[in-house]
């Protein structure tokens, strides 16, 4: 394999790629007791509608999540109680871009690697196994309605587009779920779960040859490629609508801000973009900027608040939100700390700062495994190299993040999603 | 991994673990008091007011500010429950100096602040800031009310505070709405100086200085301890109730505009804790019964009934209680119930198999395990020992933890006495 050192983190990656197109990264860390693998597709809640030799194939919305549920049923049984009986703790997640799969372990690893790389490449559906996954995640979908915090992001995702597949709920609805198949399931697996569209990363003191021995051994299906997928008709530029506000069984109303973004494209330019958004975001309403004090001050935000530049298959956004007794009041100081920020710009000592704040904030992420392996797996998919966060960093000056400002946090591109209490709060 | 533990001053202790493969440190500082109705909600405010600012950095944004010099560190305000024990504190993380652009260091600075956060508070009139003491009541006001947001979470409230609605266990750590809105600076700043003068405090530190280096750091914020502690410590108790309160368990229903219902089941363990020779038993039973993805519960209650999405079981180490808590349908809860009793019965009469013991096990062992390698775990396990006295490390845990037999499992599930039964509806009509 090859090894790459990024001397100032301390890191060291090994890189190995099968013939098949499966690539495989190892995060080497020495000391540390526990190992952790993620095995990852370039499938997620956003690729309902794809090509493969057939031609165009609809699906419905969920398939990506459905999937996540059922690859753990093996001809052997479970394959997350079989990997948790090999002391692993096994799990799985579906975003919108991807779904991975993954364990946690301190003893066993090279067996449960296996199983993980095993279960994930050989589908085993049946008609009844698909129906009883039809009830458990009904009830998934059940919860997720009652969850405020997710409900009002999808609703500001609705105001920002106008028909990318974003809108939707990863897991689908009742309806869309009803209509998945088990032969759904193997033509969707069939055009993502090949090698070439596949990534493993591994965290931990282990031995990086020995994890490429083991996937050449278990993944030995033929890779074909990473089938065309299509998002629907060109975005707008602007945001589609700019408010939406319905009520929820909530104490305090819930709101998300957001402007809509161009799609930074595949590559390096990514990250960058990522990092500039980032820094955006701590300068316009990071813990020590003005706005958020004289907000945080005066009451209209709490500690409940959050904020950050997230980008996802041919679409890129910023959004910020949280709890407030006015969310109108907090976007209306947004939009005009976004114009006076536009005019006046940083000065060079905040600047400098700020950045400094979000290095370290970037590096202390890496102490976690999972959080290390997951944006290893994502990067790869985007084209970037994540670990040389340091080196785009240093060049990013106070001028691409004003541009950026300038450019793209205004009105137009702005919609406010508010979730009021009412329904039952008491 | 090289863990001290020494007494700096009475009731001031410090915990410390030597160990250079994370990228950023852990300093915190936890005051542990009694967990009473009286003194909760003053107590809780007190992190939240005293990182509003201090005398050589006044506002929040100035102390932001003081945080991104030191690479993005950060300094959160923490109100905790172990049992009957209240935990009040600022949680620290900073970037280790072997990371920083230009070799700087990072830990003496981060204690500084700590230091001149925890012990010189902006004050007005001899007390906490009026303008402070405002806007930091009306946020934990605010907190307390988004608790029902959280619907899992909410329910499981519920549930603690109907169970042991007679015991200190019963009064949630943020104190309730009303106590929050009847303080005044004054209540808070006598709060605030009473925890300074007998609670019990725990420094914790896990990062790549050498325990030296620590304690120098250390030293202005335990001197300032020193010249505020009174003559006693608090006692940190326990009240374990051994049995359930009645013949039949005592059911309680309310109603929110929800879509799926919720079900939580609190049951007395019967005396077991973290204290007790039988803690390993607990652990592992508890992963056996419903703690894990292979217990019976989430094969039997979620995967074989389909009869919700989830269905857990959790354990409150010191208290001696566990729930059971699922996301159900309403016309399904009745079924859940029986379910969910009826596993219980199978640990009981030890109907498991040699797999499910062993898978259970090393599920526990290996979260032990893990947790080695985890900052905030570790520190939530020496707080949890600085509470109940215990010393024990959690390597020794997993070797008692490797040796827990089915029989022990079975005695544990035995022990258990269903209490009370909470359930969340939706609107009735």
């Amino acid at each position: 394999m090859e090894e790459k050192r990024y001397d100032k983190l301390g890191m060291r990656l090994f890189r190995g790629r099968l013939d098949n197109g499966l690539t495989v990264f190892v995060d080497k860390r020495p000391g540390y007791g526990k190992q952790f693998a993620f095995f990852a597709t370039r499938y997620g809640g956003l690729d309902t509608r794809f090509q493969t030799q057939a031609g165009w194939q609809d699906t419905p919305a969920g398939v990506a999540h459905f999937l996540e549920h059922k690859l753990f049923d093996t001809k052997d049984g479970n394959a997350l109680q079989i990997m948790a009986a090999n002391g692993a703790d096994p799990n799985a997640f579906t975003s919108f871009g991807i779904t991975g799969y993954f364990f946690q372990c301190t003893q066993g690893f090279e067996e449960n690697l296996r199983t993980l790389l095993g279960f994930v490449t050989e589908p085993y559906f049946t008609p009844e196994s698909v129906a009883k996954e039809q009830g458990i995640i009904g009830q998934e979908i059940a919860m997720g309605d009652d969850e405020a915090d997710t409900e009002v992001f999808y609703d500001l995702l609705g105001c920002l587009y106008q028909s990318h597949p974003i809108r939707t709920h990863i897991a689908g609805t009742q309806a869309s779920i009803a209509k998945i198949t088990d032969q759904t399931l193997y033509t969707c697996h069939g055009a993502f779960y090949n090698p070439a569209n596949m990534v493993l990363t591994v965290v931990g003191d282990v031995d990086p040859q020995q994890v490429l021995d083991i996937a050449r051994e278990v993944v030995t299906a033929p890779g074909t490629g990473d089938p065309e997928r299509d998002y629907g008709p060109a975005e707008p530029r602007e945001a589609v609508s700019h408010e939406t506000s319905r009520s929820m069984a909530v104490s305090a109303p819930l709101f998300q801000f957001g402007f809509k973004l161009p799609d930074p494209g595949y590559g390096p330019e990514r990250l960058r973009a990522h990092l500039i958004g980032d820094l955006a975001g701590d300068l316009l309403v990071g813990d020590s900027s003005p706005l958020y004090t004289r907000l945080y001050n005066a009451g209209l935000l709490t500690r409940n608040f959050g904020y950050g530049y997230e980008d996802y298959p041919g679409c890129a956004f910023f959004a910020l939100g949280g709890e407030s007794k006015d969310p109108r009041a907090v976007a209306d100081a947004v939009l005009a700390e976004c114009i006076r920020l536009g005019e006046e710009g940083f000065d060079s000592a905040r600047f400098q700062r700020v950045k400094k704040a979000a290095y370290g904030g970037m590096v202390s992420q890496l102490n976690s495994f999972e959080n290390t392996a997951v944006e290893l797996a994502q990067s790869y998919f985007d084209g970037v190299d994540y670990l040389t966060f340091p080196e785009v960093f240093r060049s990013i000056t106070p001028q691409d993040v004003g541009d950026f400002l300038k450019t793209w946090f205004v009105e137009k591109q702005s919609a406010l999603a508010v979730i009021t209490p009412g329904g039952g709060a008491a | 991994m090289n863990v001290t533990r020494e007494v700096l001053a009475p009731g001031v202790a410090l915990t410390a673990i030597q160990t250079d493969k994370f990228k950023s440190a852990a300093l915190t500082a936890t005051l542990l008091t009694p967990l009473r109705r009286e003194t909760a909600s003053a107590n809780a405010l007190v992190p939240y007011v005293l990182r509003r600012g201090c005398r050589q950095w006044p506002t929040m944004g100035e102390v932001s500010v003081r945080l991104e010099e030191l690479y993005g560190g950060a300094l959160e305000p923490t109100v905790r429950k172990r049992g009957e024990t209240q935990g009040l504190g600022l949680i620290g993380s900073f970037l280790d100096d072997a990371y920083t652009l230009e070799g700087e260091s990072v830990l003496e600075q981060a204690a500084e602040l700590l230091a001149q956060l925890l012990l010189e508070p902006v004050t007005e009139d001899g007390v906490f800031r009026e303008e402070y003491v405002s806007g930091e009541r009306e946020n934990l006001i605010q907190a307390i009310r988004a608790q029902m947001n959280e619907k899992r979470a909410y329910a499981s409230l519920r549930l603690v505070q109907e169970m042991c609605r007679g015991e200190a266990y019963g009064v949630d750590q943020l104190g309730s709405e009303e106590a929050v809105a009847a303080l005044t600076p004054r209540d808070v700043w006598d709060a605030y100086a009473r925890l300074l003068s007998t609670a019990q405090v725990e420094l914790y530190y896990c990062g790549g200085a050498d325990l030296q280096r620590v304690r120098q750091a250390l030293a202005p914020l335990v001197e300032g301890l020193k010249a505020r502690r009174g003559g006693t410590v608090d006692r940190l108790t326990c009240q374990v109730v051994l049995h359930a309160a009645g013949e039949s368990p005592r059911e309680v229903v309310d109603h929110l505009d929800v879509t799926q219902g919720k079900l939580v089941m609190g049951f007395r363990t019967g005396g077991a804790e973290v204290r007790r020779e039988d803690y390993p038993a607990l652990l592992v039973f508890n992963a056996l019964y419903g703690g894990t993805a292979t217990s019976k519960l989430f094969l039997n209650v979620r995967e074989k009934l389909s009869l919700c999405y989830y269905a857990s079981s959790a354990v409150e180490p010191v208290k001696g209680i566990m729930t059971v808590s699922s996301g159900v349908e309403f016309d399904k809860m009745r079924e859940a119930q029986e379910e969910i009793l009826a596993q219980l019965e199978a640990v009981k009469t030890g109907d498991f198999t040699p797999e499910e013991l062993t898978s259970a096990r090393q599920a526990v062992v290996n979260a032990y395990r893990s947790a080695l390698d985890s900052r905030a775990q570790l520190e939530a396990y020496w707080l949890t020992a600085a509470i109940t006295g215990l010393s024990e490390t959690p390597e020794e845990l997993i070797d008692r933890l490797e040796r827990v037999t089915a029989q022990e499992v079975a005695a544990v599930a035995r022990g258990m006495e269903l209490d009370t039964i909470y359930r969340l509806m939706g609107k009735e009509g």
